[in-house]
């Protein structure tokens, strides 16, 4: 199939000049590949026609089964098409579909796969609405009556699932996007609801709106440095395919500074999305404003789709030129792992404690794709796996911890809850030792992966501040342990809600898998290596 | 010597086959029974304990299969390949069950006891609002205490070490509402964490030494290890052994983990988890083979314990503690035993196992007398209970003739051999541990005595307490028994022999106690069958040799002398002022100051290093190293201003220096 | 280089222009201050004072707008494809109905929830 996707790639960019008499080549678009994000993106236009048409009582049951339904079929056929004959024929590293635009591979297949599954526990908590997190009526002013009539009728709304499908459709086609343009697109639609969902919540609305006024703002910034990006690094290729910027790259050496000006600029957009540092300022306000559920949403699966693109781009497009992007790299992953784990000690909110905690973490995956390997790729990809699973069931416990008010976000209202309700925290304790990586859980497979990875490329140094800074993070980690268990209860604390069967599934799982992955990471440590045993197509 | 327990410790392991290749059931079994107990919430209250009772039952149905399975094969031990744990490149650790004739004496010991220990505990407990809890636990405990014998490497083993100590924080601490109880939890947790860290050391040393840390490849590896590499294993293995099995200087969590209901004191604190040092050692032996520093220190410490031990349980009243004492005394026979090297081993572990059966009979006798007693541990309140509980007497009384060393029951042919490899030793520290020995034996018939005495004969000190009025003290509220609020003033005492599915497993185990050692020694069957993994003894002997009469003789003398201070003459009902040595050893001979200078103080200081940080929102204080951590941090985190431009300015500049990094690394 | 030069030349012209006339225009021209000329807007319309109490603006206009917008890029989208219609065939066919139909579905959407009623 390889050999027919070039001619098929230049046919697709002669459509843009088609100044040409004669017939136009339409691009063949391979909708059973495709399958998985279309059935997303469909379920999200149907979900939009039930908005329109369906009576109000009807559409919360509605949405939820469509989302859920929706996913699970999504993650049938990516699991379909990973076992399929027909892509990888004769070890092929996979095929790019719709004339190179979308790449269809293993170690795609395996991001998407994973984005599928943890989007599924993000809408379940999105689904939980007996302490529903979300706003009754977005466009009512805080206080004013309308809000206030609002939640009297127990109003919600039920927009938030199409808008979580569009977004997770946008997040798989992000990591799968074979040219910038896709990518972009993939960045717009994966972002713009994202930030309609961040100015949604109930309580603390103010701090909501300015969440998303900020992560709008600054995310309209960031994807405007990254479409300059791809302008210069179309300007030195005159594509912008990322094949073809790699065999541009590899052939022409004049005009380096277009091109490492477009590295350096479209690589932010991609950092920005994971929350390196010196791009990160938005995420603890972002996560702590937002609600619950969907900042697990966006800890989770914005967190494995923005790395899948950044591995792509970075393997594939820019794959030759290692050695000149690396260094930058290098001190980006640096900065992130160090900054994100010393700020955090000073945290005082749970929501933003665990912000920095993703920043630090987004620095330890670093590590692993700067090991520029297939150990690299795949300790990477398992990574992603582990800390997704984690961090959703993390979020799902805070959203279990309540005061009248809300959920209780500040530490100290935490302090003495293993004595209150042990099981909870006797979980999210456990959750915060696989962030700290201790031993049989999923945390330290993960980092002991990376780690790995990064040594066996030579990255020692790299590894050494990985390993210190991992010691901070473990500190406030255990900070939170022993608040939790060694301190006096506060009078009149949070209440420990009972989870139901969406938030109780969300912690179950999400315990479940990061003990699975630390017992016995066996089967997907070597599905890992197996997806990116090929690397990207290109 | 050495040359031949390294061939020995190099044999070849054979995958498992038949019946031993489901050796994983017998982790499955209690695994399954805590899981559906812990997890199953107030649902399984009704039949809990039958499934808790059950699960052991089940692994130790299993443990005899598969023991008979390995008498009748070739001497060669089973491993069982569960999964690989993490196959990274170099680090390759794989989770297996080692079956072989060490381990399957350790399961047929936890399985055993632990069953008729859990079957007494359903009559114990039989009142307690959270039985449920109880016997999860316990399930737990056994699961990991069956993880940590069949370890087929020390990461694995470590696991369930953890596991065991976590096993025994929750059940020394399952009277939550009794401060002393989590306090004894908490103290028990902290020390054994000293002791782990020596493991760990020890583990990682390994690693790094020989890339490995399955026993096979530990093993054959050492054998070209230098000399200083064994020694410090040697050290470090002890110095986790010294943390489990309480033995000085890590000895003081055991006095106070008797804070636990009775039945733990006697499954995880004497019978099995306290004994996880002692085969840890032995397991460890060709280390231990090339390492006769770290042999001599392990014979010191044992010979220090047994001396320290049997003091303390002579001066204490409650009888629980006393038995605690006790405890480490004889643990530290065993590890004497380890460290005299392959004339000891064996011994070691026929003890360990005797002592399984005597000591639980023992504790479990205390338990029942307590729970015909109010909870009443004080032995002063005691005092001719023989006629009121006559099966507990009985069965206690065959345990205090064990332990005690009175031929033929299983005490005497268990030491003895221990004491006589002593004076077998070359050189003048042998004799030193052998004569020690001896008087430690002379100890152990005493207190023993003392402890029968104040039980079961004389006056029947209870009927004059109670008429006296005074409150009692009380180790267990709510346990057995005990309707009346226990914290009653002048209560009456209404001493009753415990139900049947109590006084059962203590029949059990008084025939252990008496047959036993015998069945162990004679005809060196033990010897025999453990060869393959630890060696044999040197020589052999009999037992009426000198040592072996002089052990008798003084501990027929310690009897005597325990019948002259409180069988000829009452008993007083408050304890008599008492010299120096008595004062001492009521206080645990000082064992807990001496922690405290060693290892709380240092680690209050550490500890408060960290509470700083969390005093820091909260309280706002001090500063230290660490404050440049933290004062880093909030500096940085000042830079979180909330405005969006100053992030966006942020990132801005982030993008011109990313910009000028990667063209700068171009030129 | 030289390639941009006239584009250079031109920016310099124009930002020159642009100096010279408000240079100029603040030297000649006359000023004879009053209130109108002091408002914001020059055409004598006052702008609507903010609500008190940070209340709402209406947000009619925008909605309007915003539709205005998705529309005008269907027909963007439209007048092209129209216009090679023969050379795309079927696939241009398939395609364009598709997203008629998904801009439909949003338009739905909005007629449903009122989005269309100015009041």
């Amino acid at each position: 199939m390889t050999g027919t996707a070039a001619p098929a790639a230049l046919a697709a960019h002669a459509t843009l000049a088609a100044s040409a008499p004669g017939a136009i080549s339409a691009p063949p678009i391979e909708y059973s590949q495709l399958g998985p994000m279309l059935v997303v993106f469909g379920a999200a236009i149907v979900g939009v026609l039930v908005e329109a048409f369906a009576p109000r009582p009807a559409r919360r049951g509605t949405q939820l089964a469509l989302s859920l339904g929706g996913l699970a079929a999504a993650f049938v056929w990516t699991v379909v098409i990973a076992a399929s004959r027909q892509v990888f024929a004769n070890g092929s590293p996979g095929h790019t579909a719709i004339g190179g635009a979308v790449g269809v591979d293993r170690p795609t297949l395996f991001i998407q796969g994973t984005i599928v599954v943890l989007a599924f526990i993000s809408v379940l908590l999105i689904g939980d609405t007996r302490f529903s997190p979300f706003v009754a009526q977005a466009a009512a002013p805080p206080g004013a009556t309308a809000e206030q009539e609002g939640l009297a009728a127990g109003a919600m709304h039920t927009e938030i699932f199409p808008l979580t499908l569009f977004a997770v459709g946008g997040m798989m086609l992000f990591p799968a996007a074979n040219d910038l343009l896709t990518m972009f697109v993939a960045l717009e639609v994966l972002s713009l609801p994202l930030y309609l969902l961040c100015g949604l919540a109930r309580r603390r609305r103010l701090l909501s709106h300015e969440a998303a006024m900020k992560y709008f703002l600054l995310g309209a910034f960031s994807s405007a440095f990254f479409l300059f990006g791809i302008a210069m690094l179309y300007g030195f290729s005159g594509s912008v395919s990322l094949a073809a910027i790699a065999s541009t790259a590899a052939s022409n050496t004049s005009n380096s500074t277009l091109l490492f000006a477009g590295i350096a600029l479209t690589g932010l957009g991609l950092l920005f999305k994971i929350g390196a540092v010196p791009f990160h300022s938005w995420k603890p306000d972002v996560y702590q404003g937002a609600p619950t559920p969907v900042t697990a949403l966006m800890a989770s699966c914005t967190v494995v789709s923005a790395f899948g693109a950044l591995l792509r781009v970075f393997y594939v497009a820019f794959g030759n030129l290692t050695w000149d992007w690396r260094p930058a790299l290098w001190v980006i992953a640096v900065l992130t792992m160090v900054v994100g784990a010393v700020i955090a000690i000073t945290q005082t909110d749970v929501k933003r404690l665990l912000a920095y905690s993703s920043i630090a973490h987004a620095g330890f995956v670093l590590t692993g794709v700067l090991a520029v390997s297939t150990a690299g790729l795949s300790s990477a990809l398992f990574y992603l796996v582990a800390y997704g699973f984690t961090t959703v069931g993390a979020f799902a416990v805070i959203t279990l911890v309540r005061d009248p008010g809300g959920e209780a976000d500040h530490l100290s209202r935490w302090a003495g809850l293993g004595r209150r309700s042990p099981v909870v925290a006797g979980i999210f304790a456990f959750f915060l030792l696989a962030f700290a990586g201790i031993p049989l859980t999923s945390g330290f497979t993960g980092k002991f992966a990376v780690f790995q990875a990064a040594i066996a490329s030579g990255e020692t140094a790299l590894v050494i501040v990985g390993v210190l800074s991992s010691a901070i993070a473990a500190f406030f980690y255990v900070r939170v342990i022993v608040l939790m268990f060694f301190s006096d209860p506060v009078p009149d604390g949070p209440e420990v809600v009972l989870p139901n069967v969406f938030s109780g599934t969300a912690v179950g799982v999400g315990a479940a898998v990061t003990l699975l992955l630390g017992i016995a990471p066996q089967p997907v440590l070597s599905l890992a290596s197996h997806a990116a045993n090929q690397l990207f197509v290109g | 010597m050495t040359g031949s327990a390294q061939a020995l410790a190099a044999q070849a392991t054979l995958s498992a086959t038949g019946a031993l290749k489901l050796s994983w059931l017998l982790l499955a079994f209690p695994l399954f029974g805590a899981a559906v107990l812990l997890l199953g919430g107030r649902r399984t209250d009704r039949w809990g304990h039958l499934l808790g009772v059950a699960m052991p039952v089940a692994a130790f149905v299993y443990g005899v299969i598969a023991f008979f399975t390995l008498l009748g094969e070739s001497d060669r031990s089973r491993d069982l390949h569960l999964y690989s744990w993490i196959p990274v490149a170099r680090f390759q650790v794989s989770v297996g069950l080692l079956t072989d004739q060490l381990s399957i004496c350790f399961v047929l010991l936890i399985t055993g006891v632990g069953s008729l220990i859990i079957i007494y505990s359903v009559g114990y407990l039989w009142h307690d609002a959270d039985r449920r809890r109880f016997f999860g636990y316990m399930n737990l405990f056994v699961a990991a205490m069956l993880l940590l014998v069949l370890a087929d490497n020390y990461l694995v083993l470590y696991v369930g070490w953890e596991g065991v100590g976590l096993a025994s924080y929750l059940l020394i601490g399952f009277w939550q509402f009794k401060n002393s109880a989590a306090v004894a939890a908490k103290k028990a947790f902290v020390v054994n964490r000293v002791g782990d860290a020596g493991l760990s050391l020890a583990i990682m040393l390994m690693f790094a030494e020989f890339g490995t840390m399955s026993f096979t490849g530990v093993f054959r590896g050492v054998g070209s290890a230098g000399s200083g590499v064994t020694l410090a294993l040697g050290l470090l293995l002890l110095l986790g052994a010294c943390g489990k099995s309480a033995q000085v200087p890590l000895q003081s969590w055991l006095l106070d983990a008797m804070e636990g209901p009775t039945p733990v004191s006697a499954l995880i604190h004497a019978a099995t988890m306290v004994t996880a040092g002692v085969y840890l050692l032995v397991r460890s032996n060709p280390i231990l083979a090339l390492a006769p520093g770290a042999r001599l220190a392990v014979a010191v410490v044992g010979t220090i314990t047994l001396l320290v031990g049997g003091i303390i349980a002579s001066a204490k009243d409650d009888i629980k503690k006393s038995l605690a004492g006790s405890t480490m005394s004889q643990i530290g026979y065993m590890t004497l035993g380890a460290g005299l090297g392959p004339a000891g081993y064996v011994f070691a572990i026929a003890l360990l196992l005797s002592h399984g059966f005597y000591k639980a009979g023992l504790f479990l006798g205390a338990g029942s007398v307590m729970h015909g007693m109010n909870d009443e541990v004080n032995m002063r309140r005691y005092g001719g209970l023989s006629n009121v509980l006559p099966v507990t007497y009985v069965t206690f009384g065959l345990a205090y003739l064990a332990i005690s060393g009175i031929p033929p029951f299983s005490g005497f042919f268990a030491k003895d051999p221990i004491i006589e490899a002593d004076f077998g030793q070359h050189g003048a520290a042998g004799k030193v541990a052998g004569v020690c020995a001896l008087i430690g034996a002379g100890i152990t018939a005493f207190y023993m005595t003392r402890m029968m005495f104040m039980t079961w004969y004389g006056r029947r000190r209870w009927e004059e307490h109670a008429a006296s009025g005074e409150p009692h003290e009380t180790a267990e509220p709510l346990a057995g028994g005990s309707v009346q609020g226990a914290h009653g003033s002048a209560e009456e005492y209404h001493p009753h022999e415990s139900p049947p599915v109590m006084t059962g497993p203590m029949v059990v185990l008084a025939i252990g106690s008496v047959g036993a050692g015998a069945f162990l020694i004679i005809n060196h069957r033990l010897q025999k069958f453990l060869a393959p993994v630890v060696g044999a003894p040197p020589n052999t002997h009999g037992f009426f040799t000198a040592p072996g009469i002089a052990a008798t003789a003084l501990a027929v003398a310690g009897i005597a002398l325990g019948w002259w201070i409180y069988g000829r003459v009452p008993v007083p009902a408050t304890a008599p002022a008492g010299g120096p040595l008595t004062v001492a050893a009521r206080k645990d001979l000082y064992g807990d100051a001496l922690n405290e200078s060693l290892l709380m103080r240092p680690g209050q200081w550490l500890t408060r290093l960290s509470v700083y940080f969390d005093n820091r929102d909260i309280d706002g204080l001090v500063n230290t190293i660490a404050a440049a951590v933290g004062g880093t941090s909030g500096r940085l985190r000042r830079m979180q201003t909330g405005f969006v431009r100053s992030y966006a300015l942020s990132m801005l500049a982030g993008a011109a220096v990313l910009v000028a990094l990667l063209l700068a690394v171009r030129l | 280089m030289r390639l941009y030069l006239p584009i250079f030349i031109l920016a310099l012209l124009g930002f020159g222009f642009a100096s010279f006339s408000v240079f100029m225009g603040t030297r000649l021209g006359p000023k004879r201050w009053n209130r109108a000329k002091l408002e914001s807007y020059e055409s004598g319309i006052e702008p609507t004072p903010h609500p008190p109490g940070g209340g709402r603006i209406p947000v009619k206009y925008y909605v309007t707008a915003m539709l205005f917008i998705v529309f005008d890029i269907e027909i963007i989208f439209l007048y092209p494809w129209a216009v090679t219609f023969n050379k795309l065939g079927a696939f241009g066919l398939v395609e364009m109905v598709t997203f008629v139909i998904t801009v439909l579905v949003a338009y739905a959407y909005v007629w449903r929830r009122g989005g269309l009623e100015w009041d």
